[in-house]
């Protein structure tokens, strides 16, 4: 949580976030067929940096579990891809991008934790198509927030959240927040589709 | 509560002041750390499977190389193509201004071009300033004459960067040609203006005596000396063609009196080489120097490559809309 934010409502507890992933991790099942041991090679997770990264780690984690299956994750940092990275950074921060695995002919889950104007969703479909040449590509985030901009749909979605502009959704996870859970907070100076706000 | 994004965290950082890329002498500590942060960001971007993004989609950067270079418009022209940047290139062989075109004339046919960014390499000290007062287009210095070349001075402090804690109380040391040379320069600039502390050395027929005040250095003539408590030696290319003016005696005697050797490593186990390219080997470095694992002179042309991205980053103009 930024130092500034007020909370107004705290969306979902840990174990919701949990309870999220699970149902997530049944729906991504249900695609795979995991009775088909074939089937799952051309499934894979990419997670979109920061957070979507351990969401898809948790949701590998969660499949490998309960039917044995093992779905690759690559990391994804679009930064550079967003249409308005040069109005808004005056430095950008980059982080890992590395897909361990070709795109091309793979039925990508794509995993972020919040979507809001579908700005990063896009700049996501963009980096991804110069990797090569996915068979699919589906969309999963914990938060829908509203408020979309280009006409990006979630396929998998946590919970449906309708927001006010100035406010902003956190989603925290334990491996780098200490905490897990969703927050509703309002933000001191509200920016649309700042990604750091909306999708921390 | 937990600790913030670091996704994309709202950048409170200095963005520059300064439109053009002209001459570091202007540029403030701020805007040259600024710069440095946003390569090593790049860095980033050359080390992923696939090293391009679309970031400058639709612009234009033209460069225009009127002395022959090599590595800087192979760096410049790599880092407009890391960044997806249309590029166009014009070199003095293959141009009008070898049929007599002035620079003012390439000026105004730059702007007819309605390219967002030049780069221009010129043998005349203040072409890139005399371009700039003529066209919108930002101008970024590939060198100009023995006056600047503030991309290499850049790219020499990121690499120094990566191997020291501060540039406060740095001791670095210019060995070499310092009259002709426009990276001295702007190194100068840079890494006084970053708070180290700079020692000339070269003959005395190539060390320019007003540089001492002037730019608030220290000289010598006594490789020695300036190797004393010197953190990083740059040693600068010799032209060869300088050996006709008579300002040394031989390429021999100069290694003998200003080349870098083993000897001097072994004397100094903490010193650090860099070197601007291409090394005569054997005239300002022994060879030996220039494969040394405390040479960083590869480095310092992998950072050119993401200086000169993050360069292009913050200087080109940004499309309406985008």
């Amino acid at each position: 949580m930024q130092t500034d934010d007020r909370i107004k409502a705290q969306l979902m507890s840990a174990r919701d976030l949990e309870r999220t992933l699970d149902r997530m991790a049944q729906q991504i099942l249900e695609l795979v067929d995991p009775d088909d041991p074939e089937a799952a090679a051309p499934f894979a997770f990419v997670g979109m940096q920061t957070r979507g990264v351990f969401l898809a780690r948790r949701l590998q984690q969660r499949i490998k579990a309960q039917e044995d299956v093992d779905l690759p994750v690559g990391t994804l940092d679009v930064t550079m891809y967003r249409d308005d990275v040069r109005m808004r950074l005056a430095q950008p921060h980059m982080q890992e991008t590395r897909i361990p695995f070709s795109v091309t002919d793979r039925h990508i889950v794509l995993v972020d934790d919040v979507v809001f104007t579908g700005r990063t969703g896009r700049a996501a479909l963009d980096a991804l198509m110069d990797l090569g040449r996915p068979a699919s590509v589906r969309f999963l985030a914990i938060i829908d927030r509203g408020h979309r901009e280009l006409p990006i749909a979630t396929d998998i979605v946590g919970r449906e959240v309708p927001t006010l502009p100035n406010e902003e959704v956190r989603v925290r996870v334990g491996e780098i927040d200490e905490v897990d859970g969703v927050w509703l907070v309002e933000a001191p100076s509200p920016d649309t589709d700042d990604p750091s706000r909306s999708a921390p | 509560m937990p600790h913030s994004s670091t996704t994309l965290a709202a950048d409170e950082s200095t963005p520059l002041q300064h439109r053009h890329l002209l001459d570091l002498s202007t540029y403030s500590r701020e805007e040259i750390v600024h710069i440095l942060d946003t390569a090593e960001e790049f860095r980033a971007v050359l080390e992923r499977p696939i090293r391009q993004v679309p970031t400058l989609q639709g612009t234009t950067v033209a460069s225009l190389f009127f002395e022959p270079s090599t590595r800087t418009k192979l760096s410049f022209g790599l880092a407009a193509g890391r960044l997806s940047a249309e590029t166009v290139s014009l070199s003095k062989s293959g141009s009008s201004v070898k049929k007599g075109e002035t620079l003012k004339d390439t000026a105004r046919n730059v702007e007819a071009m309605k390219v967002d960014v030049v780069v221009l390499r010129h043998s005349s000290p203040g072409a890139p300033h005399f371009l700039s007062r003529r066209t919108d287009s930002v101008i970024l210095n590939a060198g100009d004459g023995a006056h600047a070349h503030p991309t290499q001075a850049l790219l020499d402090v990121l690499t120094m960067r990566e191997h020291i804690d501060t540039f406060e109380g740095l001791n670095v040391s210019i060995i070499g040609d310092i009259t002709h040379s426009r990276v001295a320069r702007s190194n100068i600039n840079a890494l006084t203006t970053l708070g180290a502390n700079v020692t000339l050395c070269g003959p005395a027929t190539m060390l320019p005596a007003e540089m001492e005040q002037a730019m608030d250095v220290r000289t010598t003539t006594d490789l020695d000396a300036a190797l004393d408590n010197c953190d990083i030696a740059m040693a600068l290319r010799i032209q060869m063609e300088r050996q006709d003016e008579g300002l040394f005696p031989s390429i021999r005697e100069y290694h003998m009196q200003f080349g870098i050797t083993p000897e001097h490593l072994e004397q100094h186990p903490d010193l650090l080489i860099m070197h601007p390219g291409p090394v005569n080997r054997g005239v300002e470095l022994s060879n030996e120097v220039v494969d040394h694992d405390r040479a960083i002179i590869l480095s310092q042309v992998t950072n050119g490559v993401a200086l000169r991205m993050a360069v292009l980053y913050l200087l080109a103009p940004q499309r309406e809309g985008a």
